[in-house]
């Protein structure tokens, strides 16, 4: 059983495991999936790619900003049975340009060492789940995931997709 | 204006400005006294300022006042929407934009002896960050803003805005310097208070107080704690708790003695309910503090080699020296020039729901007064907050005109057992209700960390922000002091004419949505009880 207590205008619920175990019947606003107002994913309702994404990091407005965006957009706009197979020239460019930064986006085998501030974002969905390296999105296959499920492939291996 | 110009014959052509003087170089043509070594010139010429060295560019099509959070974030937001955007940050200060969070809570529980110099913390799970947000290499200098080829975002450190001049679209630096714009920010945050008592008790007083705030607060602090052999800390709300839990514990390996006093009964008393506010007191105090509630600071002297505190009650305490954390002061300074309103309720600029305060002109951070279409009219001063309204007003100078709605939020870490989010409007003067489970050793912000396995505790929320305070070299934490009522974890909730307005998560990690979504729906419910189910209170 819970206990109530009250601390003058405080009101205190104790409660154990099991009252809480039946369903709430408190009622929640049905969301609206259009809203303008709230905080967008990484795909617009009208399908464009949300760049101010948190789950993206810096990678849209840094240095190499430009060239991720053009590859991305590639990518994401192509509709090859193998996705984004025609887009190798812009993967390339990008990471020309992501080698020049090496800070910003450190290359797999410095991903151990690098922690700290490359690319990270400070703030994003609640849902997104971020690690603190977050460097080049699409190289990196073992820290968690930080950009959408559909990662564009690196443009340094084979796009197998 | 006249400007006087010495010219010595004996060398080569030189330093006369004015071409056809340094080619001939007759007296007639300006008249003053020749003779074979030098000569002076009176010449008239129009006041012009020294010319201006080309380090900056004279015009920024985004000009951003400020160099903190809510500066990077609107920068980062601006460029992600317009692309190729050149964006200027000026800000006083010597660093590139950094977080603020970790210099009052990781920064002190790292056992990188070379903290001080790096500012990077590791995380307990061995994750290591920096409190920049980006290092040097991120950013354009500022020469080559105007040109460079894809726009990018140039920091101009050291610099001081001092006037605005909205109809002409342009600032003035301390140093004269013009900068024109096409949309600027403010977000200018605010410089720490202080007691009255202090600033009028003379420099032997002052010299050994910090207020704290920035970067070389830190570093000085850190000194200080290492110097020293006792700390007062007036003030008992985030920044004050945060340090004395911080300061705390690295007193348990020195002789430091660590004081904290301020008016209220008890930590956080303006934010949480009375019976949270003092068990977290006690939990400060197990963290090695001196907790000295309800204390008003009457005077400060020094003497005999020591600061001299003394209380309107009649205590005196004795201590090496003083941080004040007693709140902060919005800068508004360039309202006056700029024509800008300034809250009077609140302090800040006054800005409209969009986060703009005239055309072209956004405000965000710590100084912006803004209108919550949910909460109404406030002022946020917490990390999110910056990150938020940043960001925001970064999407609607690139014209996306979107008021504020994504709720921010804030979190504070009183030692390895004591965490909480908070979301909302959180003051303890409100009525509220607390939905408590009895907490078990799985529920500590080290735990939740463990758990998520991102070192961040808050980084399912905001990426990039501070969290677990544990070092991995501390000894077991001190155990959960057994009381009669254990408020291990749950949910508080704070009322306004019966809608929830706040939410705090007492040792509840990784439900903030939920937290916001409620707020956001603004309904009356009658059975919190029911609400709080939605919170799993008693799930990892």
């Amino acid at each position: 059983m819970s206990s109530v207590k009250e601390e003058g205008k405080d009101r205190v619920i104790f409660v154990t495991k099991e009252e809480h175990e039946t369903p709430s019947n408190a009622e929640l606003v049905e969301e609206d999936p259009d809203d303008p107002y709230e905080e967008q994913g990484l795909i617009l309702p009208d399908g464009e790619i949300n760049w101010n994404c948190p789950c993206l990091g810096g990678m849209a407005s840094g240095p190499c900003g430009a060239s991720f965006k053009e590859a991305f957009s590639c990518f994401h706009y192509s509709k090859e049975e193998v996705k984004g197979s025609e887009c190798l020239d812009q993967f390339r460019g990008m990471q020309e340009c992501m080698q020049r930064y090496p800070e910003l986006y450190p290359q797999e085998d410095d991903k151990e060492t690098q922690g700290g501030p490359s690319e990270t974002d400070p703030s994003k969905q609640d849902s997104a789940p971020e690690p603190t390296t977050t460097p080049a999105g699409p190289v990196h296959d073992s820290s968690p995931s930080t950009a959408p499920a559909d990662t564009p492939p690196p443009s340094n291996s084979s796009a197998s997709g | 204006m006249f400007s006087m110009i010495k010219i010595d014959f004996s060398e080569e052509k030189k330093f006369c400005p004015i071409p056809s003087c340094r080619n001939n170089l007759s007296p007639t043509s300006a008249g003053g006294q020749t003779d074979n070594t030098a000569l002076w010139f009176f010449l008239r010429m129009e006041h012009v300022p020294a010319p201006t060295p080309v380090e900056f560019p004279s015009h920024a099509p985004y000009l951003l006042i400020g160099g903190g959070t809510a500066s990077f974030a609107a920068a980062r937001s601006i460029r992600a929407r317009d692309p190729g955007a050149r964006v200027l940050i000026i800000t006083d200060e010597p660093d590139l934009p950094y977080m603020r969070p970790p210099l009052s809570k990781e920064l002190w529980f790292s056992d990188d002896p070379s903290v001080v110099d790096t500012l990077r913390f590791k995380q307990w799970n061995g994750k290591e960050r920096s409190i920049y947000f980006q290092p040097p290499s991120f950013y354009v200098s500022p020469q080559d803003l105007e040109k460079v080829e894809n726009g990018g975002v140039a920091v101009l450190t050291g610099k001081k805005v001092v006037h605005m001049d909205v109809r002409g679209n342009k600032v003035t630096l301390s140093d004269n310097t013009e900068i024109s714009y096409d949309k600027c920010l403010i977000a200018t945050g605010g410089v720490p208070r202080n007691l009255q008592v202090i600033e009028r008790a003379g420099e032997e007083v002052t010299k050994r107080t910090t207020l704290f705030r920035k970067v070389e607060d830190f570093k000085a602090l850190d000194k200080v704690s290492r110097d020293t052999k006792s700390i007062t800390i007036i003030g008992g709300g985030f920044l004050g708790s945060e340090l004395a839990c911080a300061l705390g514990r690295r007193s348990a390996d020195s002789d430091l003695e660590v004081i904290q006093m301020f008016p209220e009964k008890g930590n956080m008393g303006k934010v949480l309910p009375e019976y949270l506010s003092n068990w977290t007191t006690a939990k400060v105090k197990s963290e090695g503090v001196t907790v000295i509630t309800e204390a008003l600071v009457k005077a400060v002297s020094y003497k005999d080699g020591k600061v001299e505190i003394k209380l309107k009650d009649g205590r005196v305490v004795k201590t090496d020296h003083v941080v004040a954390a007693v709140g902060l002061e919005p800068s508004v300074e360039l309202a006056k020039s700029a024509g800008l309103e300034v809250d009077s309720d609140f302090g800040g600029f006054r800005v409209n729901a969009e986060l703009q305060a005239r055309s072209n002109i956004w405000v965000a951070g710590d100084a912006a007064c803004f209108y919550d279409i949910r909460l109404g009219r406030r002022r946020v001063e917490h990390h999110d907050h910056a990150v938020v309204s940043g960001r925001l007003a970064g999407e609607n100078m690139t014209g996306a005109n979107k008021p504020y709605w994504h709720q921010s939020m804030f979190w504070s870490d009183l030692g390895p057992d004591v965490g909480y989010e908070a979301i909302g409007i959180v003051d303890s003067s409100l009525p509220t209700v607390g939905v408590f489970a009895k907490a078990t050793a799985k529920d500590t912000p080290k735990a939740a960390t463990e758990k998520s396995g991102t070192g961040i505790r808050s980084e399912s929320e905001t990426e990039g922000t501070a969290s677990s305070p544990v070092a991995s070299s501390t000894p077991e934490p001190p155990p959960v002091p057994e009381q009669k009522d254990n408020y291990g974890k749950g949910v508080i909730f704070y009322l306004r004419d019966k809608v929830v307005v706040g939410i705090i998560l007492w040792n509840v990690f990784n439900r903030m949505p939920v937290a916001r979504k409620i707020i956001k729906d603004g309904e009356e419910h009658a059975d919190l009880n029911e609400v709080a189910k939605l919170f799993n209170i008693h799930e990892d």
